[in-house]
């Protein structure tokens, strides 16, 4: 049994609000191009096995592995599909290296949320056909009411949540790979129009198409071919209740259980003293504050004290989604989690360019596969 | 364990307990349209296709020319060397005759669905289609056929630019 | 070989019906809870949870994995839905597989289900969508296609009549008559019936067809020093294997499922297997269409190209035969709610190797068996053997 495993290797192609000159296997090729190149392999022959992260209604393609391997170099090889995010898709790589069946496995993710025109009413239909559905109502109307109860349990207040979207969106005008980079004030973001009150439209992150691919390694692989291995220190994820009338709507339990899933494997007991450089999901802005709650960052309540103080901007004591998030870079779908992942990646090569921070030595990632689900992983990584 | 239980869970239900009002249900439909970038390599097929020409690409490490063309090469993993215009007829590598439409309803002339291995392209290399103006028992495989297009000016930059493969004459 | 040994130790699965009134969540919940009972679990003894489920267009919910999450028994735990079309049933377990021989979890719960019936007005139209978006569906292709024209390349490849197909639908219906959850199990069914019956793609019948179908089966893995724990007959998973062709089918030959032969490589592989003809005891091959069977037969390596129907000709593959092919009943004879079904399989090897198929048991004490499934546009395999011994 491989007992450690090491990214070795990462792609991207976008992102961008709309990429019409290519179609989605295009954009991935481009992406896996690139990180085959970074870790020095050649899919047709190094790759064991590969793993796409997609969901058939997003695509507007029932059974849409069948359109995976072509673009991947992965025909007549093992691939499969998860349905989750790319966190769940590099926690699978994770396990397949670790029964000592696989040397190299392949993840990949990607987003065209430009070509789905009716989104809200496709995302709308992950809602309860019968008892939530019939409501017609927007799926933001899910994040707006836990917003609602996050701050009332926590003390939270809507100007704690608006600096998350200025940091982040600051941040992002330093990422090259951000569309969304912008220089706003918290009075900005809470005079926009609401959403799903308290949610406001300046909160939400807006889509951008991208693909993300990643190359993961056994330890004696990742030796041989790279000689700055990212190694994976732990991984956690878990579900929460996914029906509206049986689920907690202040705290989020299931990324607290993924976190300390994650915390044990890294043997990791005080998160802020052992970890550098964090990115979080803030698909909407009151979920960083959440999650990093939930993650054991800070206590309850405590988030936005310090989001409103500095403490996690870029110079401050632990930088939170450096990279802009995906308020920055836009919601990739379920590729977020590979984008926050991979932002963790460059952090710890040194690769990050004017975002890179001097303590990069461990990282965490998570990710939130949007309302109204209840999951989410955790990724912990070291270099 | 199955020979130890008798009892295996599940209510199997019969239409008439829908239309005698016995079980409740609720009807609805997703809204879900795509608008799906074509790209560079199908955007060229279609592209070709408006203008009465079948597209391959060729690659030229694995000496093969597939259709429709492709930006990769899913074999060897390259990008595909060239664009590779094709010959609009074309062999029936399998064919079926569809008394069932797509939504299942019964019809009386059959479909007649086929994947057609396009002359230029490498052997066995083609794609699906349907036939037309032949009689069902007249199809074999190995059959030579030739696309029948749409007039040009009714042409949309589409795979039904092509009506159907008709047989080839001989003589 | 260093490798973490995993059992399944538990099954449990529902009747497939061709509608049921339980809705997805529910059969999945009835599936797992019997699972459980079989092996006198509890979900708190449950660590981690797979789904496998196929096209969310069925149920008509967009990420249709969360939706089924407590059903399933994952609320509250680690919990990830695989997806492979068709082979899902049989790539459900090699996904717990990995979970358990990872070394992260002890205990797993794999669960299929399928709710093909809340689709309006069939199903089958669900199966648009899986066509390529911009060179096919604007020819409104029908799932029935890709069948018949597979079938039609594979019979006149080889030589193979409609006759030496049909005895494939005849046998595994005449075997689902003893599967207590079989929905189309007939004990009188000939092979003029399955010739006779109404013409919807030639050359596919309506009888070649399995039909469409709601149901769930579960199952449960354990780690070796758990299992032995749990049962005094645990079933080894000796191997596993998958593969996934292109996506361009029409540049491919369909008589002969390569992607089968790959997948089924992989597997002997990791089994240690050299003669499978000799060393596979029962075979649930993927069989929604009764030619499916022996062209996946000839991928498995178990018959010779344009062989496969020789077998049942000669009765090599009935239960009391050489080498019984689909004892259950297969999807022809016990139904097909996709991904149900091909863990259905699995549970069926489960049962057989225990001794425990009741009357559809194989005799000869049987030690290994094969289980395998199909899906996509004709691309994918998937193959699990399992065995009395680790």
């Amino acid at each position: 049994m491989s007992e450690r495993v090491a990214i070795i290797g990462v792609g991207w192609a976008g992102y961008r609000p709309v990429t019409p000159e290519v179609s989605y296997k295009e954009l991935t090729y481009e992406a896996a191009v690139k990180a085959y190149a970074d870790a020095g392999i050649d899919p047709r022959r190094d790759v064991d096995s590969f793993v796409t992260v997609a969901e058939d209604f997003i695509e507007g393609t029932s059974i849409f592995d069948e359109y995976v391997p072509d673009q991947l170099g992965a025909v007549l090889k093992p691939v499969h599909t998860i349905c989750g995010d790319g966190l769940h898709g590099l926690a699978t790589a994770h396990m397949l290296i670790r029964t000592g069946q696989a040397h190299l496995v392949v993840v990949e993710g990607h987003s065209k949320a430009s070509n789905i025109l009716t989104l809200p009413e496709v995302t709308a239909y992950a809602q309860d056909p019968i008892l939530n559905r019939p409501l017609g109502l927007n799926t933001d109307f899910i994040a707006g009411m836990e917003m609602n109860r996050y701050m009332y349990e926590t003390g939270a207040t809507p100007e704690e949540c608006a600096a998350v979207v200025v940091k982040n969106r600051r941040n992002a005008m330093r990422n090259p790979l951000a569309p969304y980079g912008a220089d706003l004030t918290v009075d900005e973001v809470l005079s926009g129009p609401p959403l799903a009150w308290p949610l406001g439209r300046h909160e939400v992150a807006k889509h951008a198409d991208g693909a993300i691919v990643m190359v993961l390694a056994s330890e004696e692989r990742a030796r041989s071919l790279s000689d700055q291995p990212v190694w994976i220190l732990g991984v956690g994820w878990c579900n929460g209740a996914p029906s509206l009338e049986s689920r907690e709507w202040g705290d989020v339990p299931y990324i607290r259980k993924a976190a300390v899933m994650a915390y044990r494997q890294a043997g990791i007991s005080q998160p802020h003293l052992a970890i550098d450089v964090i990115e979080v999901d803030d698909t909407y802005a009151y979920k960083e504050l959440q999650h990093l709650e939930a993650i054991n960052y800070c206590r309850a309540g405590e988030a936005g004290m310090l989001t409103e103080e500095g403490f996690t901007a870029p110079d401050g004591e632990l930088p939170v989604n450096v990279s802009g998030g995906s308020l920055g870079m836009g919601n990739l779908l379920d590729a977020s989690g590979l984008a926050r992942a991979l932002e963790i990646v460059l952090q710890l090569r040194g690769e990050a360019g004017l975002r890179q921070l001097k303590e990069a030595k461990v990282g965490l990632a998570q990710s939130w596969r949007g309302a109204p689900t209840t999951s989410g992983a955790v990724a912990i990584m070291g270099s | 364990m199955t020979s130890k239980t008798d009892e295996f869970p599940g209510t199997p239900l019969r239409e008439a307990d829908f239309s005698e009002g016995k079980i409740l249900y609720r009807h609805d439909e997703m809204n879900g349209q795509y608008a799906w970038d074509t790209g560079v390599g199908i955007g060229s097929y279609l592209a070709a296709l408006k203008t009465g020409v079948i597209l391959g690409s060729h690659c030229r490490t694995c000496r093969k020319t597939v259709v429709p063309p492709r930006t990769v090469c899913e074999w060897c993993f390259r990008p595909m060397d060239s664009y590779v215009p094709l010959l609009d007829t074309g062999t029936v590598n399998t064919f079926s005759l569809c008394y069932v439409t797509w939504d299942v309803k019964r019809i009386k002339e059959p479909e007649i669905p086929a994947v057609i291995e396009i002359d230029g392209a490498s052997p066995l290399h083609g794609i699906m289609h349907k036939l037309g103006e032949v009689e069902p028992d007249e199809v074999q495989i190995g059959m030579r056929v030739q696309a029948v297009w749409k007039p040009e000016e009714d042409r949309e930059g589409s795979i039904t630019d092509i009506l159907y493969f008709k047989p080839i004459k001989e003589g | 070989m260093g490798m973490r040994k995993v059992a399944v130790v538990g099954a449990g699965m529902t009747k497939f019906m061709r509608r049921a009134q339980e809705t997805g969540k529910e059969l999945s919940w009835q599936a797992t809870r019997m699972a459980l009972e079989s092996c006198e679990m509890t979900l708190d003894d449950i660590e981690a949870v797979c789904l496998g489920t196929a096209p969310d267009a069925f149920d008509s919910v967009h990420l249709k994995g969360e939706y089924l999450s407590d059903g399933a028994g994952a609320w509250g735990k680690p919990f990830m839905r695989s997806y492979v079309g068709g082979g899902t049933g049989v790539f459900a377990p090699i996904q717990g597989w990995y979970h358990v021989a990872s070394g992260l979890f002890d205990t797993v719960l794999v669960v299929c289900e399928e709710k093909m019936s809340s689709y309006y007005p069939h199903a089958q139209g669900a199966f648009l969508t899986i066509f390529d978006h911009t060179t096919e569906r604007p020819l409104k292709p029908n799932l029935l296609w890709i069948f018949a024209l597979e079938m039609n390349r594979y019979m006149q490849t080889y030589g193979i009549s409609k006759e030496d197909i049909a005895r494939v639908a005849v046998k595994n219906k005449r075997n689902a008559a003893d599967h207590p959850c079989a929905l189309l199990g007939d004990a009188d069914i000939t092979v003029e019936d399955v010739l006779n019956s109404e013409l919807l793609a030639w050359p596919v019948n309506r009888l070649d067809v399995s039909p469409v179908s709601d149901g769930a089966v579960t199952i449960v893995l354990a780690a070796e020093h758990v299992a032995k724990r749990i049962t005094d007959k645990p079933v080894w998973i000796q191997g596993v294997g998958w593969s996934l062709d292109t996506a361009y089918w029409t540049n491919r030959d369909l008589a002969y499922p390569r992607y089968v032969e790959y997948a089924a490589r992989m597997a002997y592989e990791m089994a240690g297997i050299k003669e499978p003809r000799k060393q596979i005891h029962i075979v649930e091959p993927y069989d929604p269409f009764d030619y499916k069977e022996c062209h996946h037969l000839e991928g498995l390596l178990l018959a010779d190209r344009g062989q496969a129907p020789q077998l049942v000709a000669d009765g090599v593959s009935l239960r009391d035969g050489d080498m019984p092919v689909c004892p259950s009943g297969g999807l022809l004879g016990v139904g097909n709610p996709i991904a149900a079904a091909g863990l259905m399989k699995v549970a069926e090897i489960f049962w057989q190797l225990r001794g425990e198929a009741g009357a559809r048991q194989v005799p000869g004490q049987p030690k290994r068996g094969l289980a395998q499934a199909w899906g996509d546009l004709m691309q994918v395999g998937t193959v699990v053997i399992m065995g009395t011994n680790p």
